[in-house]
């Protein structure tokens, strides 16, 4: 690890301006510490904004959840009110990584990073999250736009992620066998009239399967998917799972979801 | 007083290591200390054209930066590989230069450039960044199957071929195939695996100028060795000034057996600039330099006449050594792995064929099992295809063609003390409930899952070796092993053994021996070892050595502080030394009430006179003091064997494989720790799973390791596993006093046959190791395209 500044940052406003060209926000440090430490990214100035009142807590209302930034995956998981109103979400939460993960890392930091294997963005796009800055709201779907790669500008701040309550969800994530982050994750939500099949892990960024929702549109069920076979050319490929496994996946993944999806 | 041998003894260690006090290389700083930060080759093959080191040794906090040409202008000798191996054709095997850091060339990613010493590590890695090396990257040779096709890596080794060896009788074995009524065939893959120690290895030099001592503070699992090695060959400094102590050290698994460049390095460099210089490997920079484990490609055949018999072996490997060889890199896969391909049966004649091939990957020596993994898992894996072929039930076939007679000479090397087969065959079958599994498979298929059984029955050889056998063989060492036991004069002793504890309970194991012969109370008992300064030169821990062999001594030991005390004691009692009986600590006269406590007796004998009340003459002429010293080199191997069954259940939706139940009973001989036992098997049974399943080391063409991290390198975890079910059967070993045969690597030798061919009897189709997900998948995926071409 280099040298670098620290600030500790009390107020959003005053993160904001603690940040430079060459500073980071450290929320949980999950990602942002192992790779100073590997020296595969270094900064002159780091600004922790784990301890900002405004950045905490979890409401739930009647239409939706609102998850400050830095509330760890180990609150989301075991808050009540999580459970009750998107029982998918709680269990996404609590699946991320492993105990020391989910104790440290934290919603904003997740979706700021925007892993391509990571769980939480699929959540987002799944149910229609408004992700709230420090200087505006941004859809999910304008938010994600690439491999970690995000709408976000280089001093703003995500603060907290409202998740609109669908009727049903689930989530199901198969794990990369090795680090355990989604080979493939199905976020699958249904709303009155809509079904939204959000996919992580799958292709560089999340994204909606509109075959998946199509088929399920007709029939939800798990036997309406038997038969499909996605289109693997968007599919990522590595030594864990080719393009053809992975669509494979998504769709065992999805039927799962519709089977477990309350 | 209970006898302590077969109780489960709490673990003396469990205190300071579950509440965070071991203390390991990396724990440990010393005065003035400076930081090193190894400069490797980001090349798998390259020339190095120069090295400029200008701009980083003037950086901050810079002391030095060393390269090859600075060792060798300090006449640092290169590694050696010691044990030799000799061809079929009767040339000697052909070993490269391997000087700790390069200097003409690299041929890993890894491979050791130079060494930057500074102030603090911080310093240390920013000038590292600063050094320049410029290379001529050369196209690598990465794959074991190409190896010997490939362009020549080091300057006069043909085909990169290091040896071409032989053993059993060809013709012989030849004459059996053209008799056979079927003969079998299989090509068999051993992944390569990463050793995985959790302790990284670590090294702290420190040299005395007043005293002219060197020490090396490491991470090994044979300090005296490495000492000789490092004095003998590297030249590093003499051994009687030169003191290596391997301190608590978190897991080895063989990689940690002999010493590296880094070691050499290290001490070296210590010496030179006269301050402490510290190593600490990082996670990564392990993945590269680590010796890996196995990575053998097999052609194997089973000649079989039509009731089941089989009347021959043949054997036909290609064995990856990397980039060099290192120490044990060669015994691995011909003694260590030839003799043992026969397995348990009777198998009249075997002809077993090994080259091993140099190649640009980081080099492969000894891990978990060492040659007895690869040979178990080729004849298990022929033995299950012989029998689906031939229509044969798979443990009847087995069973046709167990050694049933001891001592049993095999026709390859080794001579079977004791053992019976059917013993932990029946025990296992009947634990595993192998007759209830046609109806567990149908509950599996209504779930859509589908479901296999495996078997494994297994031998091994442990308790290495035998000194005259293993030297007639090549090695460079005898495999004896040593103790020492000291009393000191409060009654208290401290046991001295040249083998070394890393994970695998000494400290409680051998002294549940000392407090059953001497009948010292447990709390009593301090095992030294890991340090050249204390206690007399030993040969360390690998090879399931340590209880038959170590233990051996430390028991021998015993009977010659007894056989004094004897002495003694008839002196005090005023009795003749054939009457005294030792029993649970007590020197006594047998129907008298006339005894000694051997507390009492070692006072006396620090004590040889009469004062006060004290009246403690010694016999005439004898020594004072109570000190034992013992050397054990043992009369054969021993040869722990048992039977694994798994039954796995396969999703065929994703390719996953569960392991459902894992049922094991082992033959070790005698147990001194039954807990310890199973925490042995534990570990081992999660590596050879974990080998089954999961772990792979996988070098692209180009020769960059990709799965370097844990992000793509797939460690088990616990929840890979079940419960597993564990039971034994004895047969004591007559090799040793103790009838201990070993179980250390056990369960990371018969496991991986038992999943794969549980695995292979769930898909019905052959899969190589590690059954990932995805292969088990595609696997599927081939055998429905070719079942619907079929059709």
């Amino acid at each position: 690890m280099k040298q670098f500044n620290f600030h500790e940052a009390k107020s959003v406003k005053e993160a904001v301006k603690f940040s430079s060209k060459n500073s980071a926000f450290l929320s949980g440090g999950q990602t942002l510490i192992p790779s100073m430490k590997l020296r595969l990214s270094s900064f002159s100035d780091i600004i922790n904004i784990k301890n900002i009142k405004d950045l905490k807590g979890i409401k739930v209302s009647g239409k939706s959840v609102k998850i400050g930034a830095v509330a760890k995956h180990a609150e989301v998981a075991s808050s009540k009110d999580v459970q009750k109103a998107i029982p998918a979400l709680s269990s996404l939460a609590g699946g991320i990584g492993d105990m020391q993960v989910r104790n440290k890392g934290t919603l904003g930091g997740s979706i700021a990073n925007n892993d391509p294997s990571a769980c939480y963005p699929s959540a987002c796009i799944a149910l229609n999250a408004i992700i709230y800055t420090s200087n505006r709201k941004i859809e999910a779907k304008k938010f994600f736009k690439g491999m970690f790669e995000t709408a976000l500008k280089k001093d703003e701040l995500v603060t907290a992620v409202e998740f609109s309550i669908p009727e049903k969800s689930s989530y199901v994530k198969i794990p990369n066998p090795a680090s355990r982050y989604a080979l493939v994750g199905v976020f699958l939500a249904k709303y009155k009239k809509d079904i939204i099949c959000a996919v992580t892990g799958a292709q560089p960024v999340v994204y909606r399967s509109e075959e998946i929702e199509k088929a399920l549109h007709n029939n939800f069920s798990p036997e309406s998917l038997d038969d499909l076979n996605l289109v693997t050319e968007d599919m990522n490929a590595d030594i864990h799972a080719s393009a053809d496994y992975r669509a494979s996946l998504v769709v065992s993944a999805a039927q799962k979801a519709v089977a477990h999806c309350k | 007083m209970a006898s302590m041998i077969g109780s489960k003894v709490e673990r003396k260690e469990d205190k300071k290591f579950l509440t965070g006090k071991g203390r390991y290389t990396a724990d440990i700083n010393l005065h003035n200390q400076l930081h090193a930060v190894f400069i490797r080759s980001p090349h798998a093959r390259a020339e190095i054209k120069s090295i400029d080191t200008l701009k980083a040794k003037k950086a901050s906090g810079v002391v030095d930066v060393l390269v090859g040409k600075d060792m060798q202008d300090d006449k640092i000798g290169g590694l050696i590989a010691g044990w030799k191996i000799v061809s079929k054709d009767g040339t000697d095997m052909k070993c490269p230069a391997h000087p700790p850091l390069a200097t003409d060339s690299v041929n890993y990613v890894g491979d050791h450039i130079g060494l930057v010493v500074a102030e603090t590590l911080q310093e240390a890695k920013d000038a590292a960044d600063l050094v320049k090396v410029d290379y001529r990257v050369l196209k690598a040779v990465a794959s074991t199957a190409e190896a010997m096709n490939s362009d020549v890596i080091h300057d006069g080794i043909e085909k990169n071929l290091c040896f071409d060896w032989e053993l059993g009788d060809k013709a012989k074995t030849d004459e059996a195939f053209s008799n056979a009524d079927k003969v079998v065939e299989m090509d068999i893959l051993n992944n390569r695996l990463v050793p995985n120690a959790m302790e990284p290895r670590a090294s702290i030099g420190d040299y005395n100028s007043s005293s002219e001592e060197l020490t090396l503070y490491t991470t090994s699992q044979n300090p005296h060795l490495s000492r000789l090695v490092m004095s003998a060959f590297n030249a590093v400094h003499p051994e009687h000034k030169f003191r290596v102590i391997a301190p608590d050290v978190g897991g080895g698994f063989g990689s940690k057996i002999y010493p590296y460049s880094e070691d050499v390095i290290i001490a070296w460099a210590a010496k030179k600039l006269q301050r402490p210089v510290k190593w600490v490997c990082e996670r990564t920079e392990s993945f590269l330099s680590d010796c890996h484990g196995r990575d053998h490609i097999t052609k194997c055949s089973l000649a079989l006449k039509k009731d089941g018999i089989v009347t021959g072996l043949k054997v036909d490997t290609i064995a990856n050594l990397g980039g060099y060889a290192s120490l044990f890199a060669t015994v691995t896969p011909t003694y260590l792995y030839g003799p043992l391909v026969l397995g348990l049966y009777n198998i009249p004649t075997a002809y077993c064929n090994v080259k091993a091939v140099y190649t640009n990957t980081a080099p492969v020596d000894a891990y978990r099992g060492a040659g007895r993994p690869e040979a178990t898992y080729l004849i298990e894996r022929i033995m299950d295809k012989a029998a689906k072929e031939l229509g044969m039930d798979r443990a009847d076939f087995r069973k046709k063609n167990f050694i049933r007679q001891f001592p049993h000479q095999q026709c390859l090397v080794h001579n079977i003390d004791s053992g019976d087969y059917d013993a932990h065959f029946d025990k296992a079958l009947n634990l595993a409930d192998y007759t209830g599994f046609e109806k567990r498979k149908a509950e599996s298929a209504a779930k859509g899952k589908l479901r296999g059984i495996g078997f494994s029955t297994y031998i091994e050889a442990c308790g290495i070796a035998p000194s005259a056998a293993v030297m007639s063989l090549g090695a460079g060492v005898g495999l004896w092993e040593s103790a020492e036991i000291r009393f000191n004069p409060t009654g208290n002793v401290s046991v001295f053994t040249g083998t070394h504890s890393h994970g695998q309970s000494h400290d409680t194991t051998f002294a549940q021996i000392v407090a059953d012969k001497l009948g010292v109370l447990m709390e009593n008992i301090e095992l030294v070892h890991g340090d050249t300064d204390k206690g007399p030169f030993g040969m360390g821990t690998y090879g399931s050595r340590s209880l038959a062999v170590g233990g051996t001594a430390i028991a021998k030991a015993c009977d010659k502080i007894i056989e004094k005390g004897k002495a003694v004691a008839a002196k005090m009692l005023e009795a003749n030394v054939d009457e005294i009986e030792f029993k649970d600590g007590e020197f006594i006269v047998p129907n008298t009430n006339k005894k000694k406590t051997i507390g009492e007796i070692a006072f006396a004998c620090y004590l040889p006179g009469t004062y006060g009340e004290i009246k403690s003459p010694l016999p005439e002429g004898m020594e004072p003091g109570l000190k034992e010293t013992a050397f054990y080199d043992p009369v054969n191997f021993s040869f722990p064997a048992g039977s694994h069954i798994c039954e796995v259940e396969v999703d065929p939706a994703t390719g996953e494989t569960k392991v459902d139940t894992y049922t094991c009973v082992d033959d070790f001989g005698n147990l001194i720790n039954p807990m310890i036992v199973e925490g042995q098997i534990h570990g081992g049974l999660a590596q050879g799973i974990g080998q089954a399943l999961y772990e792979n080391a996988y070098y692209d063409e180009t020769g960059q390791l990709v799965t370097a991290s844990y992000m793509d390198y797939c460690m088990p975890r616990a929840d890979n596993f079940p419960e597993f079910r564990i039971d034994y059967t004895c047969t004591p070993a007559t090799s040793n006093p103790l009838g201990v045969k070993g179980c250390g690597e056990a369960g990371a030798i018969a496991s991986p046959p038992a999943v794969m061919n549980a695995v292979v009897d769930a898909i019905g189709t052959e899969v190589t190791m590690p059954a990932t997900a995805q292969k088990v998948w595609k696997a599927l995926k081939e055998k429905s395209k070719s079942a619907k071409k079929a059709a």
